[in-house]
């Protein structure tokens, strides 16, 4: 009985955090798509390992250190984006491996604490307790708040910057907002899929609405909306067949995602 | 007298060391329409950029009225296909106000379209909805990069003639960057030569005669860039499309400076 009870709670923290961080990739994860910045959200996504080393080494709480990590990298990223030597994927491709490499590294040198890597390379949904799930709603909440206010000017500059900045929109103020959208994002997302899977969860979801939608609320709406059940999917395949969790909910969208092609054919 | 709604003095402007624009003059005043030419490669983005405050000149002074509005419509959008969007939502972007918007499409003759997607428009359909976005807050001061692109030579002149009839009914200053000499210059005020530096100015039949603009655009075109009479659409139009080949094949090999 008590330890049918326990069952429950880690389910109910799994579910609960799996859908915390669905409702928001699915808006961010279409801006993501329309703005082919796939790459980049993998960039920062793998250097928020050497976020969460910081975070140990500096014994600061690891959701912060991840976020100030992510936007540091992100905007290091804009401003060496502005050179024209290296083409961007290249310039992603260099920083995105290079800081994992380096996160890895920094963790495995770490002394005298012992870190579950693999949990933080693919997530660990069923480790989740309940400070955990109150993180995520809280950062999620403010993601949320800042993509809703931000979200006819981000519409706006994903159109045509030019047009949008000679409209008044204040170009540079809404794209770093975004970035720091982004990073709020990641930090909660690598507890349900991992370091390795966030973009996944920010892009299939957004993919398979697609097809569905006819304004761009629809897409975002919709995504949220294939992102839970994603994470349904993939929660129930871990807990009735023990498949790992982060992986079961990537590939669970990964499904969706192709049965949504058929949709197209008819 | 009413001063100008903006005023560009000695401008220059270098990109990797290169000088691309090189002391411009412009000057627009209220309710004129200046068109700017010039090969391919000779500024014209880069000065229209700088007119918008996109980018800022290197060199030299830049006056804008206080009250200037501007109205800007894009060479084309860099719209991603993933993204679904309506005409209607295109257009509520900037204005929440759906009747203006409406009355706005209506206007430029694209209201049938309101709930297309904005990527099953066609090459003239997305240039009218273009042009009612930037109509959208009744500027003073349009600017036109290239509105003709990517349409048949008949909705070419339709939109030319729409253009013209918005100049008329908002009585705003229209500042067009065009490759396409003819139809232009029989509706301009004053046309602008550009080929990094303003080569010479003035009303288009002054300008055709000019030696700078015969050394870029050569002679041939400017037995149709004089010819102004309109009563055969289907022949002169047709012409201009030779010609139009014919000056951009014969631009690269003359720029000078």
């Amino acid at each position: 009985m008590c330890l049918g009870a326990a069952m429950i709670d880690v389910l109910l923290y799994a579910f609960l955090a799996g859908i915390g961080v669905a409702i928001i990739t699915g808006p961010l994860g279409a801006f993501i798509v329309w703005r082919r910045m796939a790459y980049f959200g993998d960039t920062l996504a793998h250097s928020s390992l050497l976020g969460v080393a910081l975070g140990l080494l500096l014994a600061v709480n690891p959701t912060i250190s991840v976020i100030v990590t992510c936007l540091i990298f992100a905007l290091v990223l804009v401003v060496l984006q502005q050179q024209k030597n290296l083409a961007s994927d290249t310039l992603l491709g260099i920083l995105s491996h290079t800081s994992l490499a380096v996160g890895l590294i920094a963790i495995a040198l770490m002394p005298d604490i012992r870190v579950d890597l693999l949990s933080l390379l693919f997530g660990d949904l069923l480790t989740v307790n309940a400070s955990d799930v109150i993180t995520i709603y809280v950062v999620s909440a403010i993601a949320m708040f800042l993509l809703v206010k931000l979200w006819n000017p981000l519409l706006a500059i994903t159109i045509d910057e030019e047009l949008a900045q000679v409209e008044g929109i204040r170009f540079k103020t809404v794209r770093i907002a975004f970035m720091l959208i982004i990073a709020l994002e990641i930090a909660v997302a690598m507890k349900v899929v991992g370091v390795l899977l966030i973009t996944a969860l920010l892009i299939i979801p957004a993919a398979t609405a697609r097809i569905f939608s006819k304004t761009p609320e629809q897409m975002a709406f919709l995504a949220s909306l294939v992102g839970c059940l994603a994470v349904i999917l993939g929660l129930a395949s871990s807990w009735y067949i023990d498949t790992p969790a982060g992986p079961s909910i990537v590939l669970s969208a990964g499904l969706l995602f192709l049965i949504s092609l058929f949709k197209k054919n008819k | 007298m009413i001063p100008p709604l903006i005023k560009l003095n000695s401008i220059s402007k270098y990109f990797n060391g290169n000088k691309v624009l090189s002391s411009v003059d412009l000057t627009i005043n209220q309710g004129q329409i200046i068109t700017l030419i010039g090969p391919n490669g000779a500024g014209k983005t880069t000065l229209v950029k700088i007119v918008l405050g996109l980018i800022h000149a290197d060199e030299g002074v830049i006056s804008r009225s206080p009250d200037l509005r501007i109205g800007y419509m894009p060479q084309k959008l860099h719209i991603d296909p993933t993204m679904p969007i309506t005409l209607e939502r295109f257009l509520n972007l900037t204005e929440k106000n759906k009747k203006l918007c409406a009355d706005v499409l209506d206007e430029v003759g694209v209201i049938q379209l309101l709930s297309c997607p904005l990527s099953s428009l066609s090459g003239g359909e997305m240039q009218r909805a273009l042009l009612a976005r930037a109509i959208l807050h009744k500027p003073n001061f349009l600017v036109l990069d290239e509105p003709v692109q990517g349409v048949d030579v008949v909705g070419q002149e339709a939109l030319y003639k729409l253009i013209s009839e918005l100049h008329g009914r908002l009585n705003c200053a229209v500042l067009m960057v065009s490759h396409d000499l003819h139809l232009v210059m029989s509706s301009t005020n004053e046309v602008i030569c550009l080929n990094q530096h303003v080569c010479c100015h003035g009303h288009p039949d002054q300008v055709s005669r000019n030696p700078a603009f015969i050394e870029i655009f050569g002679t041939k075109t400017t037995a149709y860039t004089t010819y102004t009479h309109h009563h055969d659409h289907q022949h002169s139009l047709h012409g201009e499309v030779k010609k139009s080949k014919v000056s951009e094949k014969y631009v690269p090999g003359r720029s000078h400076d």
